[in-house]
């Protein structure tokens, strides 16, 4: 059953991938790339990191795909011809890419069958969810709160520059 | 554990299945024949101007990006949730001091403006699309 699933988020993973470089409008490839997320936080899912899939489903499939999808619309790509310019360019950059991938994951799953099969973790059948945030709140207490306060520069950056770029609207 | 998310996955496919299957089976049955005026955007009795790729006000992506900040404080409160109440009181105030600062944030950028919206001048708006409504009226 887990083999069935795993074959058909996979199967969503790469077609939405493919359909993302194959669409015309780049705002049909952003929603592509959001169902590609989606499966991939399944995988997550499969592979019992829940909190990985949910920072998957919530960060990425959320907030980061509404930043491209604003960028997109403001430069103003919606329509087909903006991108055809910079299509050919790319090409070779690509098959490289590509290649180098498909090599490190050849190899990957090569060194992966010398080693043998993998030892079943106990600490992977336990809820993580819990185990994390025990650990975040007691262990790791001071980095928490102090992510937060990175957030917080984030925010006041974003303030001043918006602040200095329009001056006029107080 | 891992079962659990069968539930989740049971309704995705449901859900997306009878979406689908819905779409499917009224396109057997609903008359097919369109004309410009049926396929143009539904403005409310207005007259469509323009397409609707246009270029959005910078001021939207500032609200996108003040999104981005609290979506990532609500992803660092999520294994929060999940323990809270093994924590108690000690749990209730590490929560509250993350909100806290993050409070802090929110109150500048609404001193600041930033979440001000922005609206059209009236004037610019009477001039532009009210007015010849009124002098066909009179």
């Amino acid at each position: 059953m887990e083999t069935a699933v795993f074959y058909v988020l996979a199967t969503i993973a790469v077609a939405s991938a493919v359909l993302l470089v194959l669409f015309r409008n780049p705002v049909y490839s952003a929603l592509s790339l959001v169902a590609t997320l989606f499966a991939v936080a399944g995988l997550f899912v499969l592979l019992n990191a829940y909190f990985l899939a949910a920072v998957q489903i919530i960060v990425y499939a959320g907030a980061v795909m509404v930043l491209f999808l604003f960028v997109i619309m403001l430069l103003n790509l919606g329509h087909s011809e903006a991108l055809e310019s910079t299509v050919g360019r790319y090409r070779l950059t690509g098959v490289i890419f590509l290649c180098a991938l498909l090599v490190a994951q050849l190899t990957a799953v090569g060194t992966r069958q010398l080693r043998g099969p993998v030892a079943e973790n106990e600490a992977l059948r336990t809820e993580n969810v819990q185990t994390l945030g025990k650990l975040l709140y007691t262990d790791f207490l001071f980095p928490f709160e102090v992510a937060s306060i990175i957030l917080l520069v984030a925010l006041i950056g974003v303030v001043v520059l918006v602040k200095r770029e329009t001056p006029e609207t107080t | 554990m891992l079962l659990d998310y069968a539930n989740v996955l049971l309704f995705l496919s449901v859900g997306s299945f009878f979406i689908v299957f819905n779409l499917f089976l009224g396109s057997l049955f609903r008359p097919d024949n369109p004309d410009p005026e049926k396929l143009s955007t539904y403005e409310c009795g207005e007259e469509p101007v323009g397409g609707s790729w246009i270029q959005f006000n910078i001021r939207f992506y500032v609200v996108a990006l003040d999104f981005i900040i609290f979506d990532v404080e609500v992803v660092l409160l999520y294994p929060w949730a999940v323990v809270a109440q093994e924590f108690g009181w000690y749990g209730f105030g590490v929560a509250f001091v993350f909100i806290f600062i993050l409070l802090l944030g929110l109150a500048f950028a609404w001193k600041k403006g930033t979440l001000e919206w922005v609206r059209p001048k009236v004037d610019r708006f009477r001039d532009t699309m009210t007015r010849p409504l009124v002098e066909e009226a009179a």
